[in-house]
């Protein structure tokens, strides 16, 4: 195992920027996801670690050495891929065992392995057969099994789940966290599922427009998103962000907006900098943070029924606002049973996150 | 449903019409089985009485002839190697690789590869392969049909090459092989229908071709079977039926039997690609 560094790592493609001038690092035995929507620069970043594109501007440290230039085979890297990229004319067997052969190792002793680990992952019994006959689950297994034959510094997954249905996808997810837990490996994963991320990785790296937005633990990233962007893309359904108009006097903060009610914030100096550029702040508020309230109650948004949804555990009620905007509240009571046209939304004021014009967070009280 | 009566002529003369048609072209296949075994053939169609394999026994007693085929062997295997060889790695090298331009190399080359074996640059190619001083060897006839056969081969090779995911070599390279263990390992086999068809389609055209050797060879030592063919016509330049007859059947078995071994082992699903 070892550790990964990006130091000023930027990568353009003719004229379009797929990363830029990204800089972080990758603890030894961390397990670190890059999240983001398609074209952010996730999967090229994840390519440049595994040597398959060489950086424009910048350097790729594996281990504490610098491997900009090495060749994919010089790194001691395993990698799972999107399609599996298993050898169709090869059986299983061959197939796991293939990193064993270009390192010179006896059939004994690759075969041997290979059943080792396919037995680990419960495919042991498919060995004889080709790619083409097994099911798409036991394909992704296979080529997990390929990764983990040999021993390797850094374990890369360019979206592995991505191709198995829903169920699978959740057991093979419990799965790599089983196996997270068990090796310790460092490992790398690209991910545009949010929930994927937040369950594996000991911290995400979310990407935007080729750079990271935020690099943080699951639970900072879920509790104090850095940007509007972060807090819309973590989070199932994703967290309400609402515009409001900020009023202040009196060393207390008056947010207005129609339907909405808001006890006063105490005047922060964070709040009265990110004020210096405007009037404009955005309110953001969970669903999960939102119940059924009573009409004109402190801290609440109110609305017309627009969709009331039942999950089994819980219930999405979404209400649109005068302005046509909507709001959605995962409700865990049966109180959204009774629910018709005026509806009104309750918080509490720990659940706020407030935005400044341009969508930074803007820090609490105390953080 | 009930036909009227006019439907059903109808069909009648268009079946009628179909099945003189389909006369006409079976006539000529049907000569083509019947007459090499038929020891009094002539250009009419007639079934043999007796069936003999005379005919047979006296084109193998010709040396020439015999030769001939052998020649036609050398020059076809030789072309296939060379083109089959040279068209993988450089297909491979235009799909894989990032080279400027590539594109339009891959197309002038296609434009030009049908005049170089047409019988437009017959003069030029008769005068390089002169002043390279390869005249009337089975080298000469290879290279020609190397050079004329590759930019197709390479065109079509490709484009299958193309549609086969780079994913294959890739996880090869991280699992810690060499690019030309990744191309023989992986590559290579995912490829190889690919290559297959472009063998087939190469060996057919130096096989059948005319013109090429006929012009670049001069001894009788070095004549492929599809020139060979005109040692059968008598002195006074009639055709000699009975051994014409046999020695196109010999002459047309090797590819046939290409085409079912092909079939066989790989099941013409060309231009397919591969189902990951």
């Amino acid at each position: 195992m070892a550790s990964v560094e990006f130091r000023n790592v930027t990568k353009t493609f003719g004229s379009f920027n797929a990363v830029s001038d990204v800089s972080f690092s990758i603890g030894d035995g961390e397990f670190v996801c890059l999240l983001g929507p398609s074209g952010c620069g996730k999967t090229t970043s994840l390519r440049m670690i595994a040597g398959l594109e060489t950086p424009t501007a910048g350097q790729v440290l594996i281990g504490g050495d610098d491997v900009t230039h090495y060749h994919p085979k010089d790194r001691q890297i395993s990698m799972v891929f999107q399609d599996y990229a298993l050898y169709p004319h090869m059986n299983l067997a061959d197939n796991i065992a293939y990193p064993l052969k270009v390192r010179g190792k006896s059939v004994t002793e690759r075969h041997g392995r290979a059943r080792e680990v396919a037995d680990v992952l419960k495919i042991g019994h498919l060995l004889d057969r080709l790619p083409s006959q097994i099911s798409g689950g036991q394909q992704q297994r296979t080529s997990l099994a390929r990764a983990l034959v040999y021993p390797s510094q850094v374990y890369l997954f360019d979206e592995p789940l991505s191709n198995l249905d829903a169920k699978l996808r959740l057991e093979a997810r419990g799965f790599l966290n089983h196996l997270q837990r068990d090796m310790g490996m460092t490992a790398v994963y690209v991910t545009h599922d949010q929930a994927e991320a937040m369950a594996l990785a000991t911290r995400i790296a979310v990407m935007d427009q080729g750079q990271i937005v935020q690099y943080a633990s699951p639970i900072e990233i879920y509790r104090r998103p850095a940007t509007t962007f972060v807090a819309n893309f973590v989070g199932n359904p994703p967290m309400n962000l609402v515009p409001v108009d900020a009023v202040h006097g009196d060393g207390q903060l008056q947010l207005s907006a129609i339907g909405i009610t808001l006890d006063g914030l105490t005047m922060s100096s964070a709040i009265s900098a990110a004020l210096g550029g405007g009037k404009t702040l955005t309110l953001g508020v969970r669903p999960e943070h939102l119940a059924i309230a009573e009409p004109g109650a402190p801290n609440t948004i109110s609305g017309q029924l627009f969709a009331n949804e039942n999950m089994g555990p819980e219930s999405l009620v979404t209400i649109e606002r005068p302005d046509g905007s909507r709001v959605t509240a995962r409700i865990f009571t049966d109180d959204h049973i009774a629910l018709n046209d005026a509806v009104t939304l309750g918080f509490s004021r720990e659940h706020v996150h407030l935005f400044d014009g341009v969508g930074n967070r803007i820090p609490a009280d105390g953080e | 449903m009930k036909l009227t009566l006019s439907a059903f002529l109808g069909r009648i003369a268009f079946s009628a019409l179909a099945a003189l048609i389909g006369a006409a072209f079976a006539l000529p296949l049907l000569w083509f089985l019947f007459a090499p075994f038929n020891a009094r053939a002539e250009l009419g169609l007639a079934v043999p009485d007796p069936w003999t394999l005379a005919n047979f026994v006296t084109v193998f007693g010709n040396n020439f002839a015999v030769r001939a085929l052998w020649n036609s062997l050398i020059q076809s295997v030789g072309g296939v190697i060379l083109v089959g060889a040279a068209a993988t790695l450089a297909a491979y090298a235009l799909s894989r690789s990032a080279l400027p331009g590539k594109r339009a190399v891959t197309y002038i080359l296609l434009l030009f590869s049908s005049v170089v074996s047409g019988s437009a640059a017959m003069v030029p190619i008769f005068l390089i392969v002169s002043a390279a001083g390869l005249m009337d060897t089975h080298l000469a006839v290879i290279l020609t049909f190397a050079g004329g056969l590759l930019p197709t081969a390479m065109f079509i090779l490709r484009d299958f090459i193309d549609s086969i995911p780079k994913s294959y070599e890739e996880s090869a390279m991280v699992a810690g092989a060499s690019p030309v263990q990744a191309f023989f390992d992986v590559a290579l086999p995912v490829i190889r229908p690919g290559i297959v068809v472009v063998v087939v389609w190469s060996f057919v055209n130096i096989w059948g071709s005319f013109l090429i050797p006929f012009i670049l060879l001069r001894s009788d030592t070095n004549m492929p079977a599809s020139v060979a063919i005109y040692s059968f016509y008598s002195e006074a330049g009639t055709p000699i039926v009975t051994l014409l007859a046999a020695y196109s059947l010999i002459y047309s078995l090797p590819v046939i039997a290409l085409y079912l071994f092909v079939s066989w082992k790989f099941g013409f699903r060309f231009f397919g690609g591969i189902k990951a």
